[in-house]
């Protein structure tokens, strides 16, 4: 009992990785009807971001203020907006009267292009992430035990799901960019600046991904350029299981991969992890192919 | 045909004398070829294992080289993955024609470099691989450490003889020949000297989060776990195995041996064991005098891929001198100042035998003698993590 307990924490705040990853991919879909496989490496460069960041404070592991630290994730989410909207300017704007599968194509390239830029420019051997501020253990009711930096992880996941969720429904450029999902050529006639929209979209989806990636980065304290990948990937199927372009979605099936791949390594093998944790979306697609909370849409035709 | 412009024709005088340049047999050189992961997650392996290299090149340089013939080293960089390894190894022996290879520590990347090697008929020592299918390639593939079998039952007699447990559990790493390996020999002795082991786990080189199998293997409460793996991951092992309130000590071996482990687990790593091929403690002078030139010189202690990678070019060098006095017109052929393809493939073969004729050679992780399947006959040494340091602890023979 105790130990499924345990396992059933270290699934959710495993989980909350992928939901914090997922939240970026969603958003983006939800938006632009378009898949950013460069996701998973703005993620991993908003994690060097912050790297060298903490180098540049001086910032040692242990004693840092906790101003400090936010000043660390807000500097990578800043630096990580400025990054995606040059990758939107220069890899996929040329391409907005594109096909979609153009894009798609492109996505991946930018996606090899930032991890061979990263082996090239921090270096293939991975690095330690100094602990700004120690990791504490703590007990939860029933005897399970985490720290308090997964705790942090699975909160951020939860304020950046809530704080996305009011900019998309309460706010004007949220409207803006609900109007843009709905029918960008009508958007555009009235009066909305697509393009602006479009760049907004970005460097919200980069500045998340590395709020991700810092996060991830302080409770598994080891980066490397090649560290968005499977994340990137798992995350991804997080947000389909979820249902793509649903927030909440995107949340909830973050925590439910978490959980599977937890509970099969747990109970039967991580050989096995990833081949079940598979099979387990492909069985959740068949029986609700649009994601857990997604609404099947009819295609206009 | 157009004659060339006469901007062109500095370029192509330089060209022309570059070639020539390449072309003289000039006293000729031996050329040795090394692959080994200076970048990749095990990089801290090949940059001591190169840097023990070259101090070894340095020296016997310095000293005249090979009957005066000086050495060259080519170096590739693998990046720590298996494809890269067998890449680096063509390139060395079709491209740079080199007369013997050293490398890899992975024991995966040796495996993927060794086959090429012995089709060629270019010896290759591997400095510190110790799966034992590595020098089981061929007669052209050697090493100068000991091999899992060994290691993995020096650990399990330490943990039943020296620590007195009687429960351990096994994390290992599937995507690793050595790792996968280690934990099978470690079982086996373990449990033949009357321990139990209560639980076997896996996980896979590249994961950062352990807490599914380590949530499972506590669960049984073992006195210790055999953690066979490579520092980056074991790192982060030790890390969350404390952060689940695990309280007994981790064992490995020598994939441990690192700073940067000590860096990434912090505390967590305190009071864990691992073995290993030697010791900086060791009070002989002759590893006292390696550990201070080494620290003069890369401003850190040699660590035991760097004595293994100094140990392996020194007995390269010792078994070139052999040749030299034994047989100038061979060592003619390897500088490439004499004889054509065939009789460099004979003086290859004859450094060949010479490397395996090795009995008793001292280097600095001990006497190396090589039986009959290539391999080292060593003693090992099993060191404590005590404040970041690795400590002496005992030396177990074979």
């Amino acid at each position: 009992m105790q130990e499924l307990l345990q396992q059933l924490v270290n699934g959710i705040t495993w989980g909350s990785i992928y939901s914090l990853i997922a939240l970026g991919y969603t958003m983006v879909y939800g938006i632009l009807r378009f898949i950013n496989f460069a996701h998973g490496d703005v993620y991993m460069v908003g994690a060097y971001i912050a790297y060298y960041l903490v180098a540049a404070f001086g910032m040692s592991s242990g004693g840092a203020p906790p101003a400090a630290a936010l000043a660390v994730i807000l500097g990578a989410m800043a630096g990580a907006a400025l990054l995606g909207i040059i990758i939107e300017r220069l890899a996929y704007k040329p391409l907005r009267r594109q096909p979609r599968l153009t894009v798609l194509i492109t996505a991946i390239g930018v996606s090899l292009f930032l991890e061979n830029a990263g082996i090239l420019v921090f270096g293939a051997d991975p690095k330690f992430f100094p602990q700004i501020f120690a990791a504490r253990s703590v007990r939860l009711p029933g005897g399970a035990l985490t720290t308090s930096h997964q705790l942090l992880v699975l909160g951020g996941a939860l304020v950046l799901m809530v704080g996305l969720s009011l900019i998309v429904y309460r706010s004007p450029i949220g409207r803006a960019m609900r109007a843009l999902a709905y029918s960008r050529d009508v958007a555009s006639l009235m009066g909305i600046p697509t393009d602006r929209i479009i760049t907004f979209t970005f460097a919200l989806g980069s500045a998340l991904a590395a709020a991700a990636g810092v996060l991830v980065a302080l409770s598994t304290p080891r980066i490397d350029p090649l560290m968005g990948l499977m994340p990137g990937l798992k995350a991804f199927v997080a947000a389909v299981l979820g249902g793509i372009g649903n927030i909440p979605g995107a949340m909830l099936g973050g925590l439910v991969l978490g959980l599977a791949e937890t509970l099969v390594s747990g109970y039967v093998s991580s050989t096995y992890r990833d081949a079940i944790a598979f099979a387990l979306l492909i069985i959740i697609l068949l029986v609700r192919p649009a994601g857990l909370l997604g609404r099947a849409v009819t295609e206009k035709v | 045909m157009r004659t060339l412009s006469r901007s062109r024709r500095p370029l192509a005088l330089l060209v022309l004398l570059v070639l020539a340049l390449s072309c003289a047999k000039k006293g000729g050189q031996l050329k040795i070829g090394e692959y080994g992961s200076l970048t990749g997650d095990k990089a801290t392996f090949g940059t001591s294992t190169h840097n023990g290299i070259q101090m070894a090149l340095d020296e016997a340089n310095a000293a005249g080289g090979v009957g005066g013939i000086p050495i060259a080293l080519v170096t590739e960089d693998d990046q720590g993955r298996p494809e890269e390894a067998a890449t680096a190894v063509n390139k060395l022996i079709v491209q740079d024609q080199v007369i013997a290879v050293l490398g890899e520590v992975a024991s995966s990347n040796s495996l993927a470099a060794a086959p090429i090697c012995q089709e060629a008929a270019v010896p290759m020592i591997t400095p510190s691989s110790t799966n034992p299918a590595v020098t089981e390639v061929g007669d052209y593939i050697f090493r100068i450490c000991f091999i899992d079998p060994f290691q993995g039952t020096v650990m399990a007699r330490f943990a039943r003889e020296s620590l007195r447990l009687s429960t351990v559990a096994v994390l290992r790493d599937v995507k690793s020949d050595y790792s996968v390996g280690l934990a099978g020999y470690f079982t086996q002795e373990f449990t033949r000297q009357g321990g139990t082991i209560t639980g076997d786990e896996s996980y896979q080189q590249g994961d950062v989060d352990f807490k599914a199998p380590l949530t499972a293997l506590i669960a049984r409460m073992p006195e210790a776990l055999y953690v066979p793996g490579y520092y980056t991951e074991v790192g982060l092992i030790a890390r969350q195995a404390r952060e689940l309130g695990y309280k007994g000590s981790l064992l490995g071996g020598d994939g441990w041996d690192s700073p940067k482990l000590t860096e990434i687990a912090g505390e967590a790593i305190g009071g864990s064991y691992l073995s290993n091929h030697y010791s900086t403690e060791d009070p002989n002078p002759v590893v006292q005098g390696f550990i201070s030139s080494y620290r003069t010189r890369f401003g850190e202690s040699p660590d035991a891929m760097a004595a293994l990678g100094y140990d392996a070019m020194r007995l390269l060098v010792h078994c070139l001198r052999e040749l030299a006095a034994a047989d100038p017109e061979a060592l003619a052929a390897l500088a490439g100042t004499g004889g054509d393809a065939a009789a460099r493939a004979a003086a290859r073969a004859r450094l060949r035998d010479l490397i395996a004729a090795t009995r008793g050679f001292s280097g600095v992780t001990g006497e190396i003698s090589l039986d009959a399947n290539r391999n080292a006959i060593k003693p090992a040494v099993v060191l404590e993590i005590r404040n970041g340091q690795f400590r002496f602890r005992e030396r177990i023979g074979s």
